[in-house]
């Protein structure tokens, strides 16, 4: 018996009365307690330093909600928190909006809330309001949430596909495909899940630290859905420049290169979690990369690239194992389905 | 491993020196397709080197007649289509499966077993597994026909579209056009039929096999091989995957197919019609036969106006000399079966190659 002393999410929980008073007292302020929270008011009210502000929302959909490594709810911060810290933001706060169907745990919602907790927690930023939404079985798989996120700009951090130049360098801060190979293989229960694990982390202590002791960053993004390949083109045609890489120097764990050989899907293509791309100055790229390898985010962090001269369209060409050429091209086709 | 792609590239760019002449090498197969394409494999071969693209992708080479079959089954409201992924978005006349999709009535099935169970779990309903694929395949299809006729589960049945692959070398070898030197020959269907399948078309028409697995290294020292016995004169057999490949192949597997099927005419996109290429359900199955149990008919049925899927199958033709390549035609909206599928050439070429980008 959950501490409101039901075990499912009634319609009724979402209806504004006392049910809901009680979901949102018991299960949901406990683990996020905040002042400004507490306060619960139509709106929160935020003391923010002036400066330039980021603001970004996303939705999570992923399916299943648990997997190896995290889950729905570490996701919904995680996602959100990464989306700020590429722009060159520092997290100060989030929105948190659930929408329920009727009949789910509510155990199972205390997990999930538990985890949007510490994951809110680690990254320093506190879930300052929300919304609580019921809907009828079948009108909603389980739970979908929906964050929002509020930043303020790193002084200095100056982030724009205008800034890029011929000669840059890419930077990744450490393994692809973890998130999208974990979750694909999770859903087909294809028996070959040992080694993996979804790299879902809050990016923005590794960001920040970047971006107050260096002043080569240009621009940054985190290669979720498309994985890598979507990112470079992005940048590519953003910049109006052509980018090289190398496949060599691509860090991917073992597991998660044969379990995408044995599906057949490029891995380059795969969605991560807790990875970005940064575009960094030629000369400041040594100091970067090091700056991000003494961060725990940053281990296997690796120049995987460098952007040049486009000789017709913007192109991502990449430099195989073997020494051959070959295009990399923006990802097309089915997308794979809820894997964030 | 780069000392072995090193060693084997000197002693092919040696060999097709010798030779003097453009070497055309066809391989048979869509997942050597895909590795030649990403690995870049083509970008360091010898310029007189040419690779084709055969007709190894079993979305590719089905008929579209076959396809538009399907379509028809899935119009009907008492089926349940259980198909292959890529097979979904191969457009019919005028819409693919991936519009019926929405209908419900399409199925995307990791197996055969799948198919099979949605039977068990619709009792109500007809489940048509789209049966397609090269020898690889088609034993696992035997199996659960197999299993269908043992527990009596009467509202599953099949439409085979399984193809074999050598008939379909001697037809292209057959064909007047043919500018093919040798076959790099698929590791897959290698492991179930055996190497020694190929040895007719060394001995009939003189031509080198080799089987290669997938890996960059393993495809690059079997064109060594293929190059180093062209300029010595020579056509053999030669199996370079030895770890998974026997000369006789999977017996089992051959014989399940045996019992199950039988080798029948059938069309192939591009090839037409080949004696002996398809694979057809036994009598003693027939009740599992979608064709015979819908009354349908696998009439051959014209490629969509102006896509070349056909010449690009038997290598007369590379993808970027379709008019529709790139522009009309790619893989958001594929004109033919050769831009849908993952192993299809026209997708590997809009992929991974420069040449969409050279385009106008
Ligand atoms: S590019 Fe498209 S239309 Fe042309 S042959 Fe290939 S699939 Fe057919």
């Amino acid at each position: 018996m959950s501490a409101s002393g039901h075990e499912r999410i009634l319609l009724a929980h979402g209806g504004g009365g006392q049910l809901m008073d009680e979901l949102i007292r018991r299960h949901i302020l406990p683990g996020l307690a905040n002042d400004t929270l507490a306060e619960l008011g139509d709106s929160a009210r935020l003391n923010l330093t002036s400066g330039s502000l980021c603001f970004t929302t996303d939705s999570y959909v992923v399916k299943p909600l648990f997997f190896n490594g995290g889950d729905i709810g570490k996701l919904a911060v995680c996602g959100t928190v990464n989306d700020l810290a590429v722009a060159g933001a520092r997290p100060a706060a989030l929105t948190l909006s659930l929408i329920i169907e009727d009949g789910f745990e509510i155990e199972v919602l205390d997990r999930i809330l538990a985890s949007v907790a510490a994951a809110a927690r680690e990254s320093s930023v506190e879930v300052v309001t929300g919304d609580t939404k019921t809907v009828e079985a079948g009108a909603a798989d389980k739970i979908f949430i929906n964050t929002a996120g509020l930043g303020v700009r790193v002084a200095g951090a100056d982030l724009g596909f205008e800034k890029i130049a011929a000669g840059d360098r890419i930077l990744i801060n450490g393994t692809i495909g973890d998130h999208g190979m974990t979750i694909i293989s999770q859903r087909e229960d294809m028996g070959f899940q040992s080694g993996l694990e979804s790299d879902c982390a809050a990016l923005a202590s590794l960001t920040c630290r970047l971006l107050e002791n260096t002043m080569a960053i240009r621009f940054m993004r985190d290669p979720t859905r498309g994985g890598l390949a979507a990112t470079l083109n992005e940048i590519a045609g953003g910049a109006g420049l052509s980018i090289e890489i190398r496949e060599t120097d691509i860090p991917v764990k073992p597991a998660v290169q044969a379990a995408a050989e044995m599906l057949g899907f490029d891995v380059l293509t795969i969605a991560n979690e807790g990875k970005f791309v940064a575009v960094v100055e030629r000369e400041s790229a040594e100091r970067c990369l090091s700056l991000c390898r003494d961060h725990p985010l940053g281990k296997n962090a690796k120049i995987i690239g460098e952007v040049v001269e486009t000789r017709d369209v913007p192109t991502v060409e990449m430099e195989t194992r073997i020494g051959g050429r070959r295009i990399v091209q923006m990802p097309y086709g089915r997308e794979l389905p809820r894997i964030c | 491993m780069l000392d072995r792609i090193n060693k084997a590239q000197r002693q092919t760019k040696a060999a097709c020196e010798a030779l003097g002449r453009q070497i055309n090498v066809m391989e048979v197969c869509g997942t050597h397709t895909v590795s030649i394409f990403r690995n870049g494999i083509r970008s360091i071969l010898p310029g007189n080197l040419k690779l084709l693209s055969g007709p190894g992708c079993p979305v590719c080479v089905t008929d579209q007649g076959y396809i538009d079959a399907v379509l028809e089954l899935a119009e009907r409201q008492d089926c349940i289509i259980a198909t292959y992924g890529d097979m979904i978005r191969v457009p019919g006349k005028d819409r693919s499966l991936e519009t019926k999709q929405a209908k419900a009535g399409v199925r995307v099935v990791l197996s055969s077993e799948d198919a099979l169970q949605l039977a068990k779990d619709n009792p109500d309903k007809t489940v048509v597994f789209i049966a397609v694929g090269f020898e690889t395949t088609a034993p696992a299809t035997a199996v659960v026909v197999k299993e269908a006729a043992a527990e009596s589960i009467d509202n599953f049945c099949i439409l085979s579209g399984h193809k074999l692959v050598v008939p379909a070398m001697r037809a292209l070898l057959s064909g007047k056009n043919n500018k093919i030197d040798a076959f790099l020959c698929p590791g897959h269907v290698s492991v179930i039929i055996g190497y020694g399948a190929f040895a007719e078309i060394v001995e009939d028409f003189a031509r080198p096999c080799v089987v290669a697995g997938f890996e960059a290294v393993q495809i690059i020292e079997g064109l060594n091989e293929i190059c180093g016995q062209l300029s010595a004169g020579k056509a053999a057999l030669k199996s370079m995957y030895s770890a998974v490949v026997t000369e006789k192949g999977n017996a089992a597997a051959q014989q399940v197919i045996k019992e199950c099927f039988e080798p029948v005419g059938g069309y192939w996109r591009g090839l037409g019609k080949i004696e002996k290429s398809t694979l057809k359900l036994r009598d003693k199955y027939e009740r599992f036969d979608a064709f015979k149990r819908f009354g349908l008919s696998e009439t051959p049925s014209e490629e969509r106006k102006g896509c070349r899927c056909g010449e690009v199958l038997c290598g007369l033709i590379e993808p970027p000399e379709c008019g529709f390549f790139g522009q009309v035609c790619t893989p958001q909206k594929p004109v033919g079966p050769c831009m849908v599928s993952s192993e299809g050439a026209c997708a590997a070429w809009f992929k991974y190659g420069r040449e969409r980008i050279r385009k106008p």
